[in-house]
């Protein structure tokens, strides 16, 4: 019998994988599917403290192995998320969930998280400083060292659950941003969001995304994903959470050996929804292939 | 919602530029006229959604228009390949409305997803009426098929080359009915909206990522809240439409 668990935070998980924020909902029309209590974790859709539609559309272009969206955050609103989202997560999702927060202001950030910290369900606080689709906040404190050290702070101060810092490929050093969370008391960073990109349309000769720009996410993104994950772990002693293009179990030991103590799978459950129970069933073959026992001892095995 | 394989048993270019795949597999999960399946491609990321024509037996019919590398590709696929084909998607129209004389209303690729609604509404011992508009003659598909139903056929051409000269809702003034159901271009389904004075319930495309409510990438406004054109619709109700 081989052992999936990993520890991230000091909450443990049944496996690593864990449903990445956007792709996944609140879970529950998931669970139509399948029993979402198999997965690790999951990261439901970014929240915000008002609601937001989100950007006009097209959001949505297809690259070769990925995709670009700019669906811009499109949330209800801390309190209905509370009011009406998570009860209905909680109905079919009995482990601890992480909460993926948005702003456009340090204090956004902060009075999300205190209305959340409360909310029952929540085991850690993923914290998206990294969104590339919305403009005045998201990736500008995600993209400065500084930036991101404040928020981090801010948030730390008002709520005692793990915070997990979701950082941006578009920059220069996300070393540098992965060590000034830390500084700031972050438990982990998550990485990486998508990268910015672009699609232009030869018929109309205009970009196809109505933002112009989207994130690029899938298969495409994962070799900088693992280098950044392995960068990463070099420099920081917290844990890392790490995604990008995630589409098998084999992809999930290679960013465990890069780095990473728990995975996100993202785009891959958009294309296939069964796509997170898949890879958790497969799990087990891929670890007796790679003569692994625990996917604990792999992590950073690659250094 | 199914994702299952079906075999292409065949694929028939029926107009210029348009297809017809008929595939046998799962089709349980399609419940009503109007819904979509997504399918998945070697070689390209995302599925493509494609409306359902008509669900026999164990038979699916869908019609596609060549408009980019993904269609280019279907078009060229042969009889006997399995494909990936994620089913049961979105809301469907819902016929109960229709009232005795519907009317349906589908602009090119907008025609196929009436086709079941009417061998539906016909089933239910409607009195069916059918406006198909296409730019032109070559474009013309599935006329013979609403007729072969016992419904009551116009067709329309922005040219003249086949049927009334003009649009869809030129032919309006020649037919008396209780409730529509459309599917088409925008630009057509608003000229729809403006031009009948009955009910009715409109189907919409959008660019879409997962097509099963996860991705909210083809979100719309309507004065019923913000809708995923894939899960809440793609059928929307006139009295809903934002335009």
């Amino acid at each position: 019998m081989v052992n999936t668990k990993v520890s991230l935070c000091g909450i443990e998980l049944d496996n690593p994988v864990i449903p990445a924020s956007g792709t996944f909902g609140f879970g529950y029309e998931f669970a139509e599917l399948y029993d979402i209590n198999i997965l690790g974790s999951l990261s439901f859709k970014g929240t915000t403290l008002e609601p937001r539609f989100g950007n006009p559309t097209p959001r949505i272009a297809e690259t070769h192995s990925g995709m670009l969206n700019a669906v811009g955050l499109q949330n209800p609103g801390v309190e209905r998320v509370i009011a009406e989202e998570l009860p209905k997560l909680r109905a079919v999702f009995s482990k601890p969930a992480m909460a993926n927060v948005s702003g456009f202001s340090v204090e956004e950030y902060v009075r999300t998280v205190e209305r959340l910290d409360t909310a029952p369900g929540i085991g850690w606080f993923e914290i998206n400083i990294s969104c590339p689709n919305v403009h005045g906040g998201g990736m500008s404190f995600g993209t400065d060292p500084k930036s991101a050290e404040t928020v981090t702070r801010a948030v730390r101060e008002v709520t005692k659950k793990p915070i997990i810092i979701k950082l941006s490929p578009n920059v220069t050093d996300i070393v540098s941003i992965a060590k000034a969370c830390e500084a700031g008391g972050a438990d982990g960073v998550s990485l990486i969001n998508t990268l910015m990109g672009m699609r232009i349309d030869l018929k109309s000769r205009k970009p196809v995304i109505k933002n112009k720009t989207g994130g690029l996410s899938g298969p495409a993104i994962k070799p900088v994903a693992v280098r950044m994950v392995y960068q990463v772990f070099e420099a920081v002693g917290i844990p890392i959470v790490g995604m990008g293009g995630i589409s098998t179990a084999e992809d999930v030991i290679e960013f465990m050996l890069a780095g990473a103590t728990a995975v996100e799978v993202g785009a891959h459950n958009l294309v296939d929804p069964f796509a997170s129970k898949k890879i958790i069933e497969d799990l087990p073959r891929a670890m007796e292939k790679y003569r692994i026992n625990s996917l604990t001892e792999i992590i950073g095995g690659a250094h | 919602m199914k994702d299952t394989y079906f075999t292409l048993l065949s694929n028939k270019e029926i107009a210029k530029n348009t297809y017809e795949w008929v595939l046998e597999g799962d089709v349980s999960d399609i419940t009503a006229p109007g819904q979509f399946v997504n399918i998945k491609l070697d070689g390209f990321y995302l599925r493509r959604p494609i409306s359902v024509a008509d669900i026999e037996g164990d038979k699916l019919t869908i019609v596609y228009k060549v408009v980019g590398e993904g269609t280019e590709k279907m078009a060229s696929m042969k009889a006997g390949e399995e494909l990936l084909v994620l089913t049961g998607l979105g809301n469907g129209y819902d016929l109960a409305p229709s009232g005795d004389m519907p009317l349906l209303i589908g602009g090119g690729a907008g025609v196929p997803p009436m086709y079941l609604a009417a061998r539906r509404l016909r089933e239910a011992g409607k009195s069916v009426s059918v406006i198909l508009g296409f730019g032109s003659s070559d474009e013309v598909f599935y006329k013979e098929r609403f007729e072969a139903l016992g419904c009551k056929v116009l067709v329309t051409t922005v040219d003249g080359t086949s049927g009334i000269k003009g649009f869809v809702t030129d032919a309006l003034g020649d037919v008396d009915y209780t409730y529509f159901y459309t599917c088409g271009p925008e630009p057509m389904l608003r000229a729809v909206y403006n031009a009948t004075e009955t009910s009715g319930q409109f189907s919409f495309e959008e660019r879409m990522g997962c097509g099963f409510g996860a991705c909210m990438g083809c979100t719309c406004k309507t004065k019923y809240g913000n809708k995923r054109i894939c899960r809440d619709g793609p059928v929307l109700v006139k009295e809903e439409i934002i335009w």
